[in-house]
């Protein structure tokens, strides 16, 4: 590990000035202290942001929605009773992920920009253009059941870990942030995760210097919350395919559907379009097998993780009709 | 009461739960009699897999703060060259560390740092930069390319054959003819590999986890050019061992070595990223089984060969066809051993080493014969269990196979069992039958019976967590009379009398009974004492406090009861899967193990074995595996991505210890108990798995994209 100055911040302000002036956020430590330890990540300067005032809670809007502080642990949110009664599928997939120990370390903040956990990422003597951009791929190589079968590019690969982010896609989520002249901006959770193309380094809308204050969420859309996770143990082990879904099904009918994959691609994969073609036609395999049809168009593999195109349709099939 | 037999606690249980307990990494000056503060090592490992280094940058980690020593193969002094290959005792071999700029396997270390703290170590170690020449690696296990490992091991063969297998099996009306594939495991203990190193003049410690402290330090003096009785080595707690800390590893090298030169004494760690590399792992085993079924289903020929990997410069063999050589009756068997010499890390024990996967083929391959001949699979194995050990022909001194299965299907509801579909999972339910051979090594114990009436019970075996220390108390304690409180078992250092060590499911027996024969020796001492005179135990006392204290020692070695009987520890697997119809999940929501293996000293410690190896079983059928990159890296190397089962896999677990008394491997009647549990539970599930789904899988473990494409449709 690298030598590195630590401070803590006592407003979005000085936090975000600390940012600017190079200093990296750090909320709970369980992403970011792992990859310093291996060095993969190499800040000189931590800056906690993990008691800035007034963003450990979660608010009702005015519209009927929620606002979520960035501080708020995934522990908290999860049991929080307007996220359980409102959003079960944001409670859910936080509850699939991780342990309760890191849950209760780990922020909402800190969870939208957790990285990837491909091998070759974390492994310092292989390549990776993510990490050190140029170097190659090494999870084209092999050893990549972990990684994306759609979205990813000839630089990169690798998959977004996150079963929080999984929700809130489809909860359509708006990302709220400041930087150290006090510009805030709004971004759609959908933009907010990049497809890696030729910059896998780059992974995010975030700019530097930029903190994430609150999460904000629209009234829950009409259906029944669904969060499915299928992965190589019980508990406590990152998604082969994950699925966060919102259905109305009635009377053997899909009056809408919303859903997107976890564990298949760099950012949560939701595309719209599938979901409409979904929407008035029968509750049967058919009927989503189509609609995977189009989410996964392009859909590829690079050999160990062939099994996740298969696995995908299987899954969302059987998340929404059982 | 002492309780033998019963569930006593672990006499070091609160302070290990209290966080009380050290282990090496732990110590701290005063409690390994240190007056200056321990330095702290780092280590560099390479980055190729097969070649050699060009050139070392160690400048700027030798400018480093706090930093106060690079070691590297340009200023190691000298050591004894590896081996030899065919020492009698594997792990007292000498192992040089960065004895030349070769590079044998990737992730093998290459530089060591030590500093005055563990961070300054650690960014120095970061800074050194390492050039290489690399050689075409070979890192590919294949079946075809296996050697006979005799000549290595100095002549002795591990193949077998009796009857004529080929004839046999060609002639039988059910043929099966399979090809399974273990893989590669690492060793995943809670405690890292670690080592401490001090030096009074010229006598040597060594504090690490060594599960046999006399084997370190034979290995370790032999490595640095030492008179052995100038080294010492303890091990006082081992933080699971599991084979894994039967060898000693270059922790306790460069300690010795880097000590020596600062004056000082050094601790290291290596990271548990390192581990996976740095120390040794099991085997992946390529097995072949063929079983010839005569219409009835008697079982007349058996063959099993297996290759299994070893480091390009080592021998080891993980001996998977101890199964095949002896649970079924068969006329005609045969197996074979080979290795593939490859450019990988170091293969070697791990719990159970060769009948864990050996079992997982082997115990597959009997219910696919089960099924091919129409059988019940309990039955199948009943009608095939055999008194004599086919190979050796020699009468297995106590067996009981059949019984393990028949109260195992009793207590599991074998015959009410229920496969098929519930919901969206898939029932089904499997067996297997479960062996270990038992082995006694030589060990001796001193008991000392102080004038405070305590006795203090000394010997260098290691309890890596299963509950040595305890056993050990409870068989002092009842062959002398005393309450628990009043006896002391000191183990892990090499200047008490020497024993097998831990390992082998041979420690609890051998050292159990030295302590046994070291007791009644201290009997018959005092039983003379007190000779003609009143026995009271006051006077005991009061003639113990005039000799200042009275000694005996014991020991024992197997004798030539092994030349007449096969000694083995038996049981039954059985268990219950739900695989997941659309996604192919596999859950185990029962198992259940009967064994018998002779006396139980400790119920509660004992069944923890037991249910510990059907878990492994278990995360071996369905979780656990590591692979091999293209460049000869293990590609997973930490435990967020090496898989190991957690609680919420475990649901209902139960294992059953038959009462039984082992009559002539030693005087306690017992046998071993720490491997046999492993063994068949991976088979158990598997042939559950393919009761549930029709599917046989021959590649562990069984995950999910390996059932998928033989599942249902989507209805
Ligand atoms: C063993 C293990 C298993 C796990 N399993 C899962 C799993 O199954 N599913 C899953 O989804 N996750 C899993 N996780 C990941 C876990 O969810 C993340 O580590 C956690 O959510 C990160 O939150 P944090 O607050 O600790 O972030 P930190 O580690 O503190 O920070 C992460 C990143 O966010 C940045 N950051 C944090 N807060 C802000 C802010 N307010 N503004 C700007 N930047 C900020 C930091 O600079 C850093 O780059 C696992 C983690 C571990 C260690």
């Amino acid at each position: 590990m690298k030598d590195f100055a630590f401070s803590t911040a006592h407003s979005v302000d000085d936090a975000a000035h600390a940012a600017a002036s190079g200093a990296r956020p750090i909320a709970g430590g369980t992403n970011l202290l792992d990859l310093m330890k291996l060095q993969i990540e190499t800040p000189n300067r931590l800056v906690s942001v993990r008691r800035l005032p007034r963003l450990d809670r979660v608010t009702v809007t005015d519209e009927g929605g929620v606002r979520i502080g960035a501080e708020v642990t995934n522990a908290a949110l999860a049991a929080h009773p307007l996220i359980r009664q409102r959003y079960p599928l944001l409670s859910r997939a936080i509850l699939a992920g991780a342990s309760a120990q890191i849950r209760n370390m780990a922020t909402t903040g800190g969870n939208l920009l957790q990285r990837t956990r491909c091998v070759q990422f974390y492994d310092m003597t292989d390549a990776c253009n993510k990490r050190q951009p140029g170097s190659g791929c090494g999870a084209r190589m092999g050893g990549n059941r972990m990684n994306a079968i759609i979205g990813g590019s000839e630089a990169c690969i690798a998959v977004n870990p996150s079963d929080m982010s999984v929700a809130l896609r489809v909860l359509d989520a708006t990302v709220h942030v400041q930087d150290a002249t006090g510009r805030v901006r709004a971004i759609p959770v959908a933009s907010f995760h990049l497809l890696p193309g030729e910059t896998p380094e780059r992974e995010t809308a975030l700019q530097p210097g930029e903190i994430i204050t609150e999460i904000s969420l629209p009234p829950p859309p009409m259906g029944v919350h669904h969060y499915r996770k299928v992965r190589d143990r019980t508990s406590y082990a990152f998604a082969l395919i994950s699925v966060g879904a919102v259905a109305d099904i009635r009377e053997g009918r899909i009056v809408s559907a919303r859903f997107a994959f976890g564990g298949i691609a760099p950012r949560p994969w939701r595309v719209e379009a599938a979901e409409a073609a979904m929407a008035n036609r029968p509750a049967e395999v058919a009927t989503i097998e189509h609609a995977c049809d189009i989410a996964l168009e392009g859909a590829k593999g690079y050999g160990d993780n062939d099994f996740k195109i298969l696995l995908a349709r299987r899954t969302l099939v059987a998340t929404l009709l059982t | 009461m002492t309780g033998i037999g019963n569930g006593v606690p672990r006499v070091e249980g609160r302070a290990k739960v209290t966080g009380a307990a050290l282990y090496t990494f732990d110590l701290q000056p005063s409690e390994i009699g240190a007056t200056q503060p321990i330095l702290h090592g780092a280590a560099v490992l390479s980055t190729i897999a097969c070649g050699r280094i060009l050139a070392l940058d160690t400048a700027a980690a030798e400018h480093s703060t706090g930093v106060r020593l690079v070691l590297t193969h340009r200023n190691m002094p000298p050591q004894a060259e590896w081996g030899p290959l065919n020492a009698n005792v594997r792990f007292a071999r000498a192992q040089p560390v960065f004895g030349d700029e070769q590079v044998r396997y990737f992730g093998e270390p290459v530089a060591f740092v030590v500093a005055e703290s563990f961070e300054c170590a650690r960014a120095a170690a970061a800074s050194i930069q390492v050039q290489y020449e690399a050689d075409q690696a070979h890192t590919v296990l294949d079946s075809e390319h296996g050697i006979d490992p005799a000549p290595l091991h100095g002549g002795q063969s591990s193949d077998s054959s009796v009857g004529d297998f080929h004839g046999t099996f060609a002639t039988a009306r059910h043929r099966i003819d399979v090809q399974y594939e273990t893989p590669y495991q690492n060793h995943a203990a809670i405690e890292l590999q670690a080592s401490i190193a001090a030096w009074d003049g010229d006598h040597l410690t060594v504090h690490t986890p060594a599960q046999i402290t006399s084997a370190a330090r034979t290995g370790l003096a032999r490595t640095l050019n030492l008179p052995e009785d100038r080294v010492r080595v303890v091990a006082r707690l081992i933080g699971g061992g599991f084979g894994g800390k039967l060898p000693y590893f270059a922790d306790a090298v460069l300690c010795a070595v880097a000590a020596r030169q600062l004056r000082q004494p050094v601790k290291f760690s290596f990271t548990r990223q390192q581990m996976f590399t740095a120390t040794t792992h099991r085997s992946a085993v390529s097995h072949r089984v063929r079983i010839g079924v005569t219409t009835e289903g008697r079982i007349t020929a058996i063959s099993h060969d297996a290759v299994s990997q070893t480091a390009s410069f080592d021998n080891y063999v993980d001996g998977s066809t101890a199964g095949a050589k002896g649970l079924y009756g068969a006329k005609a068997i045969r197996t074979t051993q080979r290795i593939a010499r490859l450019d990988l890390p170091r293969s070697d024990s791990m719990r159970s080493p060769g009948d864990a996967n050996g079992s997982m083929a082997l115990e597959c391959a009997i219910d696919e014969a089960a099924h091919a001949c129409g059988q019940d699979p309990v039955a199948f194995r009943i009608l095939n269990d055999t008194r004599v050990n086919p190979t050796t022909g020699r009468p297995y001194s106590s067996r009981h196979l059949v019984a393990c299965l028949q109260e195992g299907a009793r207590r599991f509801g074998w015959e009410e069992r229920r496969s098929g579909r519930k919901g969206e999972w898939l029932i089904g339910q499997g067996v297997a039958s479960a062996m270990r051979d038992n082995l006694v090594r030589p060990s001796a114990a001193q008991v000392t019976l102080t004038p405070a009436g305590q006795l203090v019970v000394r010997l260098d075996m290691t309890d890596p967590g299963t509950g040595t220390i305890t056993i050990l108390t409870q068989i002092a304690a009842e062959t002398l009379g005393l309450p628990m409180e009043k006896v002391t078992v000191m183990l892990g250092d090499t200047d008490f009398p020497k024993t097998s060590g831990s390992g082998g499911s041979f420690g609890a027996e051998s050292s159990g009974s030295a302590v046994y024969e070291a007791c009644l020796a201290l009997r018959r001492r005092l039983d003379d004492m007190t000779k003609g005179r009143d026995a009271s135990p006051e006077t005991v006392l009061r003639l113990v406090g005039e000799a200042g204290g009275v000694t005996a020692e014991g020991k024992i070695a197997p004798g030539d009861e092994t030349k007449r009987y096969s000694e083995a520890s038996f049981g039954a697997q059985f268990a219950e899967v739900a695989v997941n119809v659309h996604t192919g999940e596999t859950r185990v929501p029962r198992m259940l193990g009967v064994f018998a293996c002779g006396r139980i000293i400790n119920e509660r410690t004992a069944r923890s074995q037991a249910l510990g190896g059907m878990i492994w079983g278990l995360s071996s059928a369905l979780i656990e595996a590591n692979n091999v990159d293209h460049r000869g890296q293990m590609a997973m190397r930490d435990l967020a991505n090496y898989h190991v089962p957690v609680l919420a896999d475990i649901q209902n677990i139960d294992a059953v210890l038959l009462p039984e008394t082992e009559p002539v491997a030693n005087p306690l009647g017992m046998k071993g108990i720490g491997e046999v549990g492993i063994n068949g539970a991976a088979a158990a599930i598997a042939n559950a798995v393919f009761d549930a789904t029709g599917i046989r899988i021959r590649r562990f473990p069984i995950t999910l994209d390996r059932l998928l494409p033989g599942l249902p449709p989507l209805a």
